[in-house]
């Protein structure tokens, strides 16, 4: 599998680390409740399909990536860097 | 035997190798198989159930039977299939599976025990009784099992990964490889061409047919030597393309060293290549298929296109009265062929009614061969007519069944082939792969004229995708005729007619699947295992699937194939695995006084991939305790020095530094002052102990953050995460400088007698009180000094640019030795650092609290930070948690273990009993015994209670007293004074 860091281009996956589910983004605030935070730290959705992952390019630049991605196809939609979501 | 006139073997250059000891002669550009049939060498195998004499099938990477052992000791290589291994001068094969000659091979009264080992009969024999699985099921079964062996001695022979990349890979250089490789490279585009193998040009080589008037062979070599000048082409021949894989990349296995004896000095036997291509075109071309009958695995009975390669392309005909056996128009042009070359060929039977005959030969339509004769090689066959049964002599049975499209890569990405039924068989369904075309015989178009248009076509809607710029080609004249065949897959009749080869499989096998309800074609697969072996059901797969069907009244699209998986053919785990073995598995993290602290005789330890020593042994000591205990001794009585270079250090810059270590420590930075270094302890964003250590302002807006040996990567990717996901809107900048600096603990109560001298300015307590950090000059370099101490005692940690340590370590060992200390190791720093209670990831394992390490305190409630929310959490906070203890013997035994697991007086040591257990033990010289940290149920309340600690793996027994985990010096005056 590769993977199109906005920074360094098309690269192996192998250069990649695998964080998972990108929800880890939306970070509740500190009195969100339990519920809130048992669903940011536990609960995922088992899809077939397109999820917004967490992956970081730690063999290369450092830049932690969303990738969306086919779960069952492997292919890639949009990589687009973390800071860029939450400027 | 040779033919003269024939073949594209050089004859100029005699070449000997031997089989089985017997010295043979072949001809350079034969290979093991063609040199064989040369000199009328028919058996070459035993089979892998039945020991049955076997014979060469066909002339490729398909072959099932012709396995052997080629070369000797440790860089023999078995399980090489005579057909893809090219002749060298010395080559040395042995036949594989037979004990103790392949004439006369024990095991072969198997073959005669055939009725109870049918199908199943693994599962359903090695059952009872019980007492027999381990000690003669199982030893029989290993005696039995595998294919080749292995030499046992370690592969000397060197292997290697590479990397490609293209914008057009093309698979196969047959007819519609090459034509797809040429229109692709006439634009420019950087093309690979791959095929498995080492003269291109695929059944062009192996056939009479022409191409513009001229043969195809020389066609071939003509668009070779023109594709092998272009800058933007790279051939690769002897290059296996082994698997599709995700996002274009492709495996592919080349086989760099196999045609040489033994590997070139400095070169590589094989290269796993890792090829990605923005598009491909698949031309793997197409693998004819058998015919089951009885005895049809005799040796001399091969696929029809096989005997046709041996004679065009080898110049060696398998047999002297030659017969074939065809249901399609194509198998005939095999008597042609012989004919030409002035081979007797016996008769023609083709099972079809309205077969027609090419030229002057004797045609038995709507015929079938029922029997073959001649255990150790064909001597006869038996034709079933309308008027009965004929027996004709014959020494080589040209057989096909037809053609199946060797459709494996199209399925490597959970595509399923679809069914053809005018070809009667699979074709690749259009768009399994993304990016990839198919093209000729994969593609169920047999026709030679079909191949070249076809890979014309296909190199030109790659073009298109690319957004190049596309040169109409010629295609050339070729042959047309089409591809009749009606399907035959099994001749009935009475006795075992075989599927695989390689596995041993009749027809009578998957029958009797069906009828033991293994139905569905996975359940057949694994219960006959039929298509598992290191052929993978090349030449099987579809005749089994097709008996199937017939046996279970489903048409075969219904009835399906079993998956394709990648490789295609066989790799060898050394390929797969090339640079990771040893030192490429786990490279060597050195710190700068490695050089020093070897030449002092120190033993190394690993963590991680670092490299620290154990202790630093003088002449007259013979155990590493006295070694450690002397260390201690040094620290805590004059001075020691350690090299810490290996904890991880993080460069933080920017005017939102200090918000960020707010964040991501449970304690304030923010107010720490300049000059200044705090103690931080750090939580996963669930609530437990990530890593703690210790940060330094050097600066308003500087700091330099380190962290445990263990945690540097894992930290760092948590603060990229953090800055990046988390708060990218703070101007805050990070990096990681652990190999920038090395840094050396200075340790002791004559530590600052030490460096003064040594710094260019000398220090005192009030300029450098405890926890104080700044520059210093060192010789006149710039460095950095931190007061800080995992010891205990009067400490300094001392760090300069790396490319001075080595002469800093020198130096501050020769002024510790002239004070009487001296170096000292992990094993004394792990002794100190118990002394005095402090932690390690020994303790903090990823299921610790701060709670449960006494450090409840040090949860800020005056700020947000990682893990604050969670770390409140009942389940972490309530009572009944394991806590952090100190213990010491209490009992007769006095020896401590880590690992130990600690129960309560006077109940049974076992899980339910369980109060805790030990973290970490060492012997403390200062006190005179065993101290220890653990972990015990309420721990924290529990000081001054005495329980039992066990360590059932080693069968140590004893009682513990819980305690303060500090053990010494517990007001810190020493670290302060």
């Amino acid at each position: 599998m590769r993977l199109h860091c906005p920074i360094c281009g098309e690269r192996d996956r192998r250069e990649f680390y695998y964080q998972g589910a990108a929800v880890m983004l939306e970070r509740p605030g500190p009195d969100a409740g339990a519920a809130a935070w048992d669903d940011y730290l536990h609960l995922r959705d088992n899809t077939a399909g397109d999820l917004d992952e967490l992956w970081s390019h730690d063999a290369g630049c450092g830049a932690w990536l969303r990738v969306t991605r086919n779960v069952s196809t492997h292919e890639i939609k949009t990589v687009v860097l973390a800071r860029e979501i939450k400027r | 035997m040779r033919v003269d006139g024939k073949g594209l073997i050089d004859r100029s250059q005699p070449v000997t190798f031997r089989f089985d000891g017997t010295a043979y002669r072949g001809f350079a550009g034969d290979t093991l198989a063609s040199a064989l049939l040369a000199n009328d060498v028919r058996h070459v195998a035993r089979s892998f159930k039945y020991h049955r004499p076997r014979g060469i099938l066909t002339a490729g990477s398909e072959e099932p039977n012709a396995l052997m052992t080629i070369g000797r000791g440790a860089s023999a290589d078995p399980n090489v299939r005579a057909t893809v291994q090219e002749l060298f001068e010395g080559l040395e094969a042995r036949s594989q599976n037979s004990w103790p000659s392949l004439g006369f091979d024990l095991l072969s009264v198997n073959d005669l025990a055939a009725p109870f080992l049918g199908a199943g009969f693994y599962y359903k024999t090695f059952m009872w009784p019980r007492v027999f699985w381990e000690k003669v099921y199982e030893p029989f079964i290993r005696r039995a099992a595998g294919l080749g062996a292995l030499s046992g001695e370690q592969d000397a022979d060197h292997y290697e990964k590479a990397y490609a990349f293209c914008d057009v890979l093309v698979i196969g250089a047959g007819p519609a490889g090459l034509m797809a490789a040429w229109t692709a490279a006439q634009s420019g585009v950087r093309v690979i061409l791959a095929d498995e193998d080492s003269r291109m040009g695929g059944r062009l080589n192996a056939e009479t047919l022409a191409i513009d008037g001229a043969s195809g062979a020389d066609w071939a070599a003509r668009m070779v030597s023109e594709l092998a000048a272009m800058d933007n082409v790279r051939l690769m021949p002897r290059t296996t393309v082994t698997g599709a894989h995700d996002g274009g990349t492709f495996g592919a296995l080349e086989r760099v060293s196999h045609h040489s004896n033994g590997v070139p000095k400095g070169g590589v036997k094989e290269t796993f290549w890792r090829i990605v291509a923005k598009r491909s075109v698949l031309a793997a071309g197409a693998i004819e298929r058998h015919v089951a009958f009885r005895n049809n695995d005799r040796p001399g009975v091969m696929a029809a296109s096989a005997v046709r390669a041996y004679l065009n392309r080898f110049g060696v005909s398998p047999g002297k009265a030659v017969t074939v056996f065809a249901n399609n128009d194509d198998a005939h042009r095999t008597a042609m062929d012989l004919q030409d070359a002035g081979v007797h060929v016996a008769a023609v039977i083709d099972s079809r009614r309205d077969a027609q005959a090419m030229g002057d030969y004797r045609l038995m339509s709507s015929a079938m061969v029922s029997d073959g004769h001649g255990r150790r090689g064909l001597e006869a066959i038996s034709v079933r007519t309308a008027s009965g049964v004929e027996k004709i002599a014959t020494d080589c049975l040209a057989v096909s069944g037809g053609w199946n499209p060797t459709v494996h890569m199209t399925c490597h990405m959970n595509g399923r082939p679809t069914w053809q039924d005018d070809i009667a068989s699979f074709v690749p369904t259009p768009g399994a792969i993304p990016g990839m075309d198919t093209a000729g015989a994969c593609n169920g178009s047999f026709a030679t004229a079909a191949c070249l248009a076809e890979g014309a076509a296909a190199a030109m809607r790659s073009l298109e995708a690319l957004g190049a710029t596309s040169t109409e080609v010629a295609v050339p004249e070729a042959d047309d005729s089409a591809y009749k065949i009606e399907p035959l897959w099994a001749v009935p009749g009475n006795g075992r007619a075989w599927l695989d080869f390689q596995n041993d499989v009749s027809v009578k096998d998957v029958k009797q699947a069906a009828q033991e309800n293994f139905a569905s074609v996975e359940h057949m697969k694994r219960y006959t295992t039929q298509g598992m072996a290191t052929d993978q059901g090349k030449n099987s797969n579809v005749a089994a699937l097709a008996v199937l069907a017939d046996a279970t009244g489903r048409g075969i699209p219904e009835t399906g194939t079993t998956t394709f998986r990648p490789p295609y053919s066989p790799v060898a785990l050394a390929a797969l695995g090339a640079g990771a073995q040893g030192k490429g598995f786990a490279p060597e993290r050195k710190t700068t006084s490695h050089a020093a602290t070897v030449a002092a005789g120190a033993p190394m330890i690993e963590a991680g991939l670092w490299y620290r020593p154990s202790y630093y042994p003088l002449p007259d000591e013979t155990t590493w305790r006295q070694s450690c205990d002397r260390e201690v001794g040094w620290v805590r009585n004059t001075v020691g020095i350690c090299d810490v270079s290996t904890l991880g250090k993080i460069d933080i810059q920017g005017p939102d530094a200090a918000q960020l270590l707010d964040f991501v420590y449970t304690n304030m930075f923010s107010t720490l002052k300049e000059n200044r270094v705090r103690y931080g302890l750090m939580l996963r964003e669930d609530g437990f102990v990530m890593d703690d250590g210790t940060t330094a302002r050097l600066g308003p807006n500087h700091y330099v953050m380190t962290t445990t040996t263990a945690a540097a990567g894992q930290v760092m990717r948590h603060l990229e995460f953090v800055t990046q996901a988390l708060r990218p809107d703070w101007d805050v900048r990070i990096m990681s400088v652990t190999e920038q600096w090395a840094q050396f603990a200075v340790a002791g109560p004559k530590a600052r007698t030490l460096l003064n001298g040594l710094l260019d300015h000398s220090i005192d307590d009030d300029q450098w009180p405890f926890m104080s950090c700044g520059t210093v000059g060192v010789q006149g370099v710039e460095g950095r000094l931190f007061r800080i101490s995992f010891s205990g005692e009067h400490a300094y940690e001392i760090a300069v640019p790396s490319r001075f340590g080595d002469s800093l370590f020198r130096l501050l060992v020769a002024r510790a030795e002239a004070l009487g200390g001296g170096a000292y190791g992990m094993e004394a720093l792990n002794v100190l650092r118990i002394e005095k209670g402090f932690i390690t990831h020994a303790e903090i394992d990823g299921r610790v609290t701060a709670q449960d390490i006494g450090m409840e305190r040090m949860l800020s409630k005056k700020k947000d930070f990682i893990g604050a929310t969670m770390a409140r959490r009942p389940g972490l906070t309530e009572d009944g948690r394991a806590q952090l203890v100190g213990l010491k013997p209490a009992g007769a035994v006095k020896q401590l273990t880590a690992g130990a697991h600690i129960y309560s007086d006077g109940e049974e040591p076992m899980h339910e009993h369980d109060q805790g257990y030990v973290t970490s033990v060492g012997f403390s010289p200062t006190l005179g015994h065993y101290v220890g940290l653990g972990f015990v149920r309420d721990g924290l309340i529990r000081h001054g209670d005495v329980l039992n600690m066990v360590d059932h793996v080693r069968g140590i027994q004893t009682r513990v007293e819980l305690c303060d985990p500090v053990f010494f010096d517990p007001e810190g005056g020493r670290t302060r004074g």
